[in-house]
């Protein structure tokens, strides 16, 4: 059990159950969704970019403990950062999670808690689901819509 | 009676020895993450038996040749084990002859087939296709393409809460413009058992061919397509305790008789000039290309395997797991089961209150319990109840009421990890 416990975590249970910026924002600058067709989980991530810096982030949608919590620690973790330090932010992530158990990885902060996801492949999409809605939303030139 | 005892009871009187079988299925001894293997997911891909793991080996060691082409004495042996193969699969869903089985890559292949060679030859724009909301993705999608293709409609018959077919609304949706119902016999996403008989009586009324998707009932229920009076049957070699890559079609033969090619290629004609290509007889005329020759062998003798045991008690015992299982799941706290038709075999599909089916799926695996986690390639199924995914046990004739006690007590972990 104990690699069980490395995956679910107090914080990420907690994340879970209280996700953080479980919210959406009025005219976001950046919006995309993210779908994982595996599972059927959907997220919508909402941002809003001022001047290079993202000023707020917000998600809502369904998912599992490991992308929900994925989900709400990103947003905290972005949350006041420029664009590019968001980017950054998303590859040093990614390699966390990619990265095989048994190899050092950074220390990212709290978002390291999903590390644990190694050990288990197939929920590694699980914990990147928001993070690469994230990459999409603000690939998207800013939207100035209303809808 | 409790329902635990009740299963118990209705266990005890079935001469059918659970334990002899699993000595069958040599992977059930497997331990996984240290723990014995509990394998909770046969309706995604069912075990196999050394017999078919012994009939592959001995085919690729004494008698691997291509088929229907050669005139060594290898080619002959395999042409032998490749055609016997279908003679059983005939006798098991008592067809009325060998040449109304066409050998395919599964149900998928077979309903694509059925679809693009009958369907795409005989319907017109504004026909109509009757499927119901239970369907696996493969008995919906390949009648999406034939409606683009043609201008043909698609109806869908809906269900009721429990998960049964609406009859009445079933009744109401067959039109005269309804040229092919497409049904499942046994849903995989909740277990449902469909009034096929009845299905195929009223829209042969209506003058509609019927397609029935076999997949999920095969494993369990004794199919017999003359009795069914069904126009196509279609299943899968790999969920009856066979290999991948095979599956039957199952045609009347006057609509096979009449049906255009699917694919083209080799063993498919009599003949080939530049000017003009004569076709095979009927069922050759449908499989272009090398088969999976070594994948029949495994299927045919999968065949045996379930013709050899005794079927009424091996539903008789599934059904009593079935019945425990439900009854132990509900118990519960927090647990809600999806999909209580009055008739259902195999599956039972859960909520537990708080935990998302793929998190508990991760934490049954560390506990050694194999299910299915997800939307089980039924996404109508699940928008129906308002889900994402379920927690899917489905059975096998190997399943034990011992394993549904580890599952429970695996449950039990996983609401702990959440609580």
């Amino acid at each position: 059990m104990s690699d069980l416990t490395d995956l679910y975590q107090e914080v990420i249970l907690d994340h879970n159950k209280r996700p953080r910026n479980f919210r959406t924002i009025e005219s976001p600058s950046h919006h995309a969704e993210g779908y994982n067709p595996l599972c059927g989980d959907r997220l919508n991530l909402y941002v809003q970019v001022d001047s290079n810096v993202i000023t707020d982030v917000a998600f809502l949608g369904s998912g599992c403990a490991i992308s929900k919590a994925s989900a709400s620690l990103m947003t905290d973790a972005v949350k006041g950062r420029t664009v590019a330090e968001a980017r950054a932010l998303f590859e040093r992530f990614h390699h966390v999670v990619t990265t095989p158990p048994d190899q050092p990885v950074e220390d990212l902060g709290k978002l390291s808690v999903l590390a644990g996801v190694r050990e288990f492949p197939v929920r590694v999409k699980c914990a990147s689901l928001a993070w690469h809605t994230l990459k999409a939303a603000l690939e998207r030139e800013p939207s100035t819509s209303t809808e | 009676m409790t329902p635990s005892a009740a299963s118990a009871a209705a266990e005890a009187r079935t001469a059918f020895d659970v334990q002899k079988v699993r000595r069958d299925f040599p992977i059930l001894s497997e331990r996984v993450h240290g723990k014995p293997l509990v394998y909770l997911d046969s309706a995604n891909t069912s075990q196999k038996p050394q017999s078919v793991l012994d009939a592959m080996d001995a085919y690729y060691r004494h008698a691997n040749a291509n088929i229907h082409r050669a005139t060594h004495l290898l080619s002959e042996r395999a042409t032998a084990l490749y055609e016997g193969a279908r003679a059983k699969a005939a006798a098991f869903v008592n067809a009325p002859d060998a040449k109304s089985i066409v050998l395919t890559k599964g149900t998928t292949d077979g309903i694509n087939l059925v679809a693009q060679s009958y369907g795409r030859s005989t319907l017109r724009a504004g026909d109509e296709i009757l499927i119901s909301w239970l369907e696996h993705h493969s008995n919906i999608v390949p009648w999406q393409l034939l409606c683009e293709q043609t201008g043909a409609l698609l109806r869908v018959v809906p269900i009721d809460e429990t998960g049964d077919i609406d009859l009445e609304q079933y009744a109401a949706r067959l039109s005269p413009r309804t040229r092919i119902v497409a049904m499942g016999h046994v849903s995989n996403a909740l277990g449902t058992v469909n009034p096929v008989r009845q299905i195929v009586e009223q829209a042969h009324a209506r003058g509609a061919v019927v397609l029935i998707d076999g997949a999920q009932a095969v494993p369990h229920l004794a199919v017999d397509v003359q009795a069914l009076d069904c126009d196509f049957y279609v299943f899968s070699s790999h969920k009856m305790y066979g290999p991948t890559g095979v599956g039957v079609l199952y045609g009347r033969p006057s609509l096979l008789e009449a049906m255009p090619p699917y694919q083209g290629g080799g063993d498919m004609i009599a003949s080939v000039t530049f000017e003009k290509t004569l076709y095979n007889v009927v069922p050759y005329k449908f499989e272009a290309g090398t088969p999976n020759i070594g994948g029949v062998v495994g299927f045919g003798a999968a065949v045996d395997y379930l013709m050899a045991i005794d079927r009424d008690g091996a539903l008789a015992h599934e059904d009593a797991v079935l019945a425990y299982a439900t009854s132990r799941v509900r118990e519960i706290p927090g647990a809600r089961i999806i999909g209580e038709a009055r008739h259902k075999t195999g599956v039972l599909s859960f909520l537990l209150e708080g935990v998302h089916p793929h998190d508990a799926g991760t934490i049954l695996d560390r506990e050694g319990v194999a299910v299915r986690t997800g939307q089980h390639c039924a996404q109508p199924v699940m928008d129906r109840y308002g889900i994402t995914a379920t927690i899917r046990a489905s059975l096998g004739v190997y399943n034990t009421r011992e394993e549904i006690d580890v599952l429970v007590r695996a449950l039990e972990r996983v609401r702990g990890v959440f609580a």
